[in-house]
């Protein structure tokens, strides 16, 4: 009696939930796939009566456009530089932070305060930093140029002035200040996981090493490592998955042109193509790249999940 | 024979003292390397305080300085007004609670059924809300920018609203929760009849307290960060959002530059309160985050 009652509350309570989940995340997957499969779909064209050819055409095209190639470069590049370098720093870092005593959690909040900023104003700061032109005063075209604080701070160590990010800068410079933006932004959370995970190692481990003089190096590789390896495993796999979405952080420092004055769409990302296509009303082309960073992403997932299974102590 | 002895306590001494040299040349090293990557964390927020309260002039010196000459603060006086902060705070600010309130009674419904009450296919159910975390919200967007405009809500709070109310990771967190709260408790209160949503609002939600404040702040923080989304479905300066009203506000549309420390000012003021959640209720931020991987 009580549980055939609770049948239908159950459902009652979860009702909200279900509804919005069906309009908003369940439909969304069936009409994506559905969109990527109709050759050339648009929402406009689709109210004007017109009949799609099915097939796989859209993801033939999304593969063989230049701008998409670019924005799977922009992307790739960003992830292969950004997660292991991250990973290594925050490592690290949080290895250090475990070792002192005195400041600990004074360190671990200054650590953690960039996770709680807006990525779009701190890339702001970080646009300002590098910047190298600023304000024209009295005529619209004369430009004062300064060395920018970054240039001032490398120019003490007696490397040349670079132009990092305004018009006329080379790739690689606008790669460089995305890579330190990104580890900067990246680092809290995995300062936060990994000295978590570091705290919960049990001490009777380094004290067995202790006693029988262990070198640091070999406690490093041989204790921490392994029994910090599901939280790396975590932390890498969070990493690779934040890393093939990245977009705002281009947003906020090279505005929603997505590359430097006189080159837009130069730093263009998978997601941005996605939004880019979709701002183009060509919905079945974004659906097609939308699928496609899906399937890598889970690949990308499968294989990290396999390859830390391998090398994993649970 | 003692001279023997004497010996090898002193090559003791030595070791010890030498690994007493070893272990605090080893501290010094790890303050040293923990205070430099302090301060390069730290410095973006520096450079940001100390160019909003410098003259226009004065930050476009040839060398900048470290610390300002003179100290002016009209650069907020001008961010605020540029940007139309004040409006953009109070949008911000209504999204944010709206969708907070209602996400929390949908969470704790959702939850409280996922953890407590028997259904067929509980757990299947379960189970496949779980899997659709794995797909990136992009794959949602494109349908959901459609939807939004065939319901009419383009431009509107709703549309802000509305698609993002579940999370499943919420209802997933506090269903966890709400799965260490003894069963007992439950049975107790059935047998004394008390209902369902009295149990909940006195029993379960009290001692799930933290997590309930948690999904609070990184539902607000998300309000405040959201970018994307707003910037497609309501993008008219009256219904921006904090972050998309500030990324444009102090690039001149004509000359493409920007006056930096205004725009400095403005993101000062951004980040103001972020800071003030985070001094307060730093815990609860990091016992959600550390759980979820997502940024905001």
């Amino acid at each position: 009696m009580v549980e055939s009652k609770h049948k239908w509350k159950a459902w009652l309570y979860l009702s909200p939930a279900i509804v919005l989940l069906l309009i908003f995340t369940v439909w969304p997957i069936i009409n994506t796939i559905r969109m990527s499969l109709l050759v050339d779909y648009s929402t406009i064209k689709e109210t004007g009566g017109y009949a799609f050819d099915f097939g796989i055409k859209n993801f033939v095209r999304v593969l063989n456009y230049p701008k998409f190639l670019n924005c799977l470069k922009n992307t790739l590049l960003l992830c292969v530089l950004t997660v292991p370098l991250s990973t290594i720093l925050a490592l690290l870092i949080a290895v250090c932070l475990n070792a002192i005593k005195p400041l600990q959690r004074f360190l671990q909040t200054v650590f953690f305060l960039p996770y709680v900023t807006n990525s779009i104003a701190i890339g702001m700061v970080f646009s300002a930093m590098f910047n190298i032109i600023g304000n024209n005063i009295g005529s619209s075209t004369q430009l004062i140029t300064t060395a920018g604080i970054i240039n001032n701070i490398i120019g003490v160590f007696g490397v040349d002035p670079i132009n990092w990010i305004n018009a006329g800068s080379s790739y690689w410079a606008n790669i460089t200040v995305l890579v330190v933006y990104i580890v900067w932004d990246a680092l809290p959370f995995k300062i936060l996981v990994l000295l978590g995970g570091l705290q919960s190692i049990n001490r009777q481990y380094y004290d067995a090493a202790k006693v029988d003089s262990t070198p640091r190096s070999r406690v490093f590789t041989k204790i921490t490592v392994p029994l910090l390896s599901p939280m790396i495993a975590y932390v890498v796999i969070t990493a690779f998955i934040g890393g093939f979405k990245e977009y705002s952080s281009i947003v906020g420092i090279f505005g929603d042109g997505m590359g430097p004055a006189g080159d837009k769409g130069r730093l263009n990302t998978m997601v941005g193509f996605i939004y880019d296509s979709l701002a183009a009303s060509q919905e079945g082309l974004a659906s097609a790249a939308a699928l496609i960073l899906f399937a890598i992403i889970f690949v990308v997932t499968m294989i990290n999940l396999y390859v830390s299974k391998k090398k994993t102590h649970y | 024979m003692t001279e023997h002895v004497s010996m090898q306590e002193k090559n003791l001494q030595q070791v010890s003292a030498h690994q007493r040299i070893v272990k605090v040349a080893v501290q010094v090293l790890l303050y040293a390397f923990l205070f430099l990557m302090a301060l390069t964390v730290l410095f973006p927020f520096y450079w940001m305080l100390i160019s909003s309260v410098k003259t226009l002039a004065e930050y476009q010196l040839q060398i900048p300085t470290f610390f300002p000459r003179k100290i002016v603060f009209f650069n907020y006086v001008e961010a605020f007004q540029t940007a139309n902060l004040g409006r953009l705070f109070l949008n911000t600010l209504y999204v944010g609670v709206v969708s907070t309130l209602l996400s929390l009674v949908i969470t704790v419904l959702s939850a409280f059924a996922f953890a407590r009450l028997e259904f067929k296919g509980k757990n299947a159910l379960f189970a496949a809300l779980l899997a659709t975390m794995m797909i990136p919200g992009e794959l949602f967007t494109i349908t959901n920018y459609i939807t939004v405009d065939t319901f009419g809500w383009m431009e509107t709070f709703t549309a802000l609203i509305v698609p993002f109310l579940v999370s499943v990771f919420y209802i997933y967190l506090l269903r966890q929760n709400f799965m260490q709260i003894p069963n007992e408790l439950y049975l107790a209160a059935k047998v004394d009849g008390t209902s369902d949503l009295k149990y909940l609002w006195k029993v379960m939600i009290p001692l799930a307290l933290p997590t309930l404040i948690s999904i609070t702040i990184l539902k607000m923080m998300g309000a405040w960060n959201s970018y994307i989304w707003p910037r497609l479905v309501a993008n008219k300066p009256e219904m921006r959002l904090i972050t998309n009203g500030l990324r444009n506000a102090f690039t001149d549309a004509n000359t493409q530059q920007t006056n930096i420390p205004v725009q400095m000012a403005a993101v000062a003021i951004v980040s103001f309160p972020l800071f003030l959640v985070f001094i307060f209720l730093r815990k609860y931020i990091m016992k959600g985050v550390s759980r979820s991987g997502i940024k905001g």
